[in-house]
């Protein structure tokens, strides 16, 4: 177990160098230019574009500005926004907490859904709720994420008025900031109504970020456990006397996990770029809706330093999907 | 009163080019502590009939029978819930590949004490110490260790030890071993044999033994039903059989033996089973019949009385077989 831990550790290196470098060139390619987008409508003169340009060191060759770059990433500095000056890495942080809880609902909500949706899909295959499912997986998952924001937002908040449009919480709620997430935080502050009202605030854009992910789960989970169903072992356990919801409860989802598992860990790289739109929409403070920002601004280093950290979340969270996976697999544990 | 009685058993599969008939009118008669072996080609209906019994068809099997009881119960119109409290407990099944037959995520110890946490009422401790048991039973070494052992760690014949291990852990009255040595190299498969049928004899459980193997036949079993192509078509003690057949098919079975069968396959007899496609009229067997004449190939054969072995045919083989094919 430790050697695959290891062994998974090692092929870091290579994805993270090349993470560094996508970060780096990938602000960089898209036309604008950081000073005329902070200069704005004043603009400015040449000389001043000459001195900034000095200043945040664009004057230089772009290899020498990676090695900078990179050498401060090695260092743990991400440099600082061009707009706030604040550290990057402050900020990523400030904001993190924002997203996380919402992926985190996001994605609670697509596994205790879609789970049980694929299960009852599979053990009752062509039969009415498996074709119902597997239609509005297909909806699900191809529906524009936007459009299908707005219509919640009209239907729920505008007509039936059940729903607040943006942030995280009503403003006449104020307490400190003790972890970041505002179901927490919320409960911890006393204040009535202060945790209802983060949970409405949280309901929509969490329906929202786990469309993709649930009916990608579901799909997934049926036809694993389509697949696992016809396995002999099935057979055997229902030779045995166990009732149906053991067998496919336990002796098939087990079996059929494992696939769905690794679904669910790529799905995290897919619920980070779904969280950019869900947050923007939503006008959810999270890193999402940071990053956008910051690409309009053209501020360079949140927008490589944002990227690389991410990234580097999403190895993580693939890391530990990689040991989940070792973990129900007795196959590979043993090895 | 015989433990499993089963006439007229009919098994058709709903498919998307129509309706199958896997099992054609099946008769069988076990008592208790009996070992019946039931023989055919591939497609026969042997798993499907057994399969029937135990409950484990997909839904698209239409199941019919005019008597079908266990141990004085009719297992036709068994619920459910009534079912699951019979199979695994006085009725239990292994099957071909023990391999695949075993929950490739659970510890062999799981596996056999979720078979006694279900039917009987035992401690957690009392559990493991009917499972180290068990494995001492089918002749596994070092049972502790096993225990947790994963199935991906056992070979073929430990595998299959342990699925017995796990049909008999309640004790049945009936074992019904499907093929249990096809999947597994010649000489684990004389142990496993040996080890089904010492077992029989010491728990005086009944069994009956799917093979293709008439070797197996002559050493294990006390009667013979041979079935083809989803019909019984004869059967006899295993003694009078071989030196008696009387359907010929099952002459043709014999006669096409080596000299002493280690055989593992059936020897082969020229053309196939006939399939959902091409069931012939008359005897399922006249195409490949030596005997065969018009009222063969139009009229379904009678079933002939037990001094001929019921056999299903017009015209039973009635000298011994060394005479009819010498
Ligand atoms: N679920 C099913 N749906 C449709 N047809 C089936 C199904 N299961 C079995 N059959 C058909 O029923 C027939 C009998 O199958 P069965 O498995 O009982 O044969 P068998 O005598 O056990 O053969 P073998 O010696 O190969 O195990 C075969 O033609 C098979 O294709
Ligand atoms: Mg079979």
């Amino acid at each position: 177990m430790l050697r695959y831990f290891l062994s998974r550790l090692l092929t870091f290196v290579p994805t993270f160098l090349g993470v560094t470098l996508i970060s780096f060139a990938f602000i960089r390619v898209l036309p604008g230019d950081p000073i005329i987008a902070m200069a704005g409508e004043r603009g400015v003169t040449p000389e001043r574009y000459a001195e900034l340009q000095e200043q945040f060191g664009f004057d230089r060759p772009l290899i020498v500005q990676f090695w900078d770059y990179f050498t401060g990433v090695l260092q743990g500095d991400l440099g600082q926004s061009f707009v706030t000056r604040k550290p990057v890495w402050d900020e990523f942080f400030t904001l993190f907490p924002a997203t996380l809880e919402l992926s985190t609902c996001a994605i609670i909500l697509a596994v205790v859904l879609g789970l049980p949706a694929g299960v009852i899909a599979a053990t009752h295959r062509g039969k009415l709720f498996d074709r119902l499912l597997m239609s509005s997986a297909l909806v699900g998952y191809s529906m524009p994420i936007f459009w299908w924001a707005l219509l919640l937002i009209i239907v729920f908040s505008g007509n039936l008025g059940w729903t607040p449009v943006s942030g995280r919480i009503d403003l006449l709620y104020y307490f400190p900031n003790v972890t970041g997430f505002m179901l927490i935080d919320s409960l911890l502050s006393g204040q009535s109504g202060a945790f209802g009202s983060a949970v409405k605030h949280l309901i929509l854009p969490s329906i929202v970020l786990a469309t993709i992910p649930l009916a990608v789960i579901a799909r997934q989970t049926r036809s694993a456990m389509l697949e696992v169903l016809s396995e002999d072992y099935i057979r055997t356990a229902r030779a045995k006397g166990l009732a149906p919801a053991r067998v496919n409860g336990l002796h098939a989802l087990r079996n059929a996990m494992i696939p769905v598992v690794t679904v669910i860990g790529l799905m995290v790289g897919t619920l980070l770029a779904g969280a950019i739109l869900t947050e923007t929409i939503f006008s959810w403070p999270g890193i999402g809706k940071w990053m956008v920002d910051s690409i309009f601004r053209r501020d360079y280093p949140v927008v490589q330093g944002g990227l690389l950290l991410v990234a580097v979340m999403v190895m993580v969270v693939n890391l530990i999907v990689d040991l989940l996976y070792g973990l129900i697999n007795p196959k590979i544990r043993k090895r | 009163m015989p433990l499993l009685e089963i006439r007229n058993l009919t098994v058709e599969f709903t498919t998307a080019a129509g309706p199958f008939r896997a099992v054609d009118g099946v008769d069988a008669t076990v008592d208790q502590g009996d070992v019946l072996a039931i023989v055919g080609e591939s497609g026969s209906g042997k798993s499907v009939s057994m399969l029937a019994m135990m409950g484990l068809l997909p839904w698209t099997a239409t199941i019919t029978a005019d008597r079908m009881s266990f141990d004085g119960r009719d297992l036709r119109n068994l619920g459910a819930r009534e079912r699951r409290k019979v199979i695994g407990r006085d009725m239990a099944m292994i099957f071909q590949e023990p391999m695949s037959s075993l929950n490739p995520c659970f510890t062999v110890g799981f596996q056999i004490k979720e078979a006694l946490r279900q039917h009987l009422d035992l401690s957690r401790a009392e559990r493991h110490t009917r499972a180290l048991e068990l494995l001492d039973l089918v002749g596994i070494p070092d049972p502790e260790t096993r225990l947790k052992a994963f199935p991906h760690q056992l070979s073929g014949g430990m595998s299959q030890r342990v699925m017995i291990a796990m049909a008999l852990s309640c004790n049945p009255r009936l074992l019904i071993a499907d093929e249990p040595t096809t999947a597994l190299d010649v000489t684990i498969q004389a142990q496993i044999l040996d080890l089904l049928s010492d077992l029989q004899r010491d728990t005086g459980m009944a069994l009956i033994l799917i093979t293709h193997d008439m070797g197996v036949v002559a050493e294990t079993a006390q009667r013979v039903q041979v079935q083809y192509a989803g019909q019984k078509v004869e059967e006899q003690p295993v003694r009078s059989l071989f030196q008696s057949p009387h359907h010929p098919y099952t002459a043709a079975l014999l006669s096409a033996l080596p000299e002493r069968a280690t055989e593992r396959r059936l020897p082969t007899i020229p053309g196939v089973v006939p399939g959902q496609f091409d069931r012939p009229q008359g005897c399922l067997f006249s195409p490949r019949c030596a005997f065969a004449d018009d009222t063969c190939r139009k009229v379904d054969p009678p079933v002939q009385g037990e001094d001929m072995g019921f056999a299903r045919c017009h015209y039973p083989i009635a000298t011994p077989a060394k005479e009819a094919t010498s």
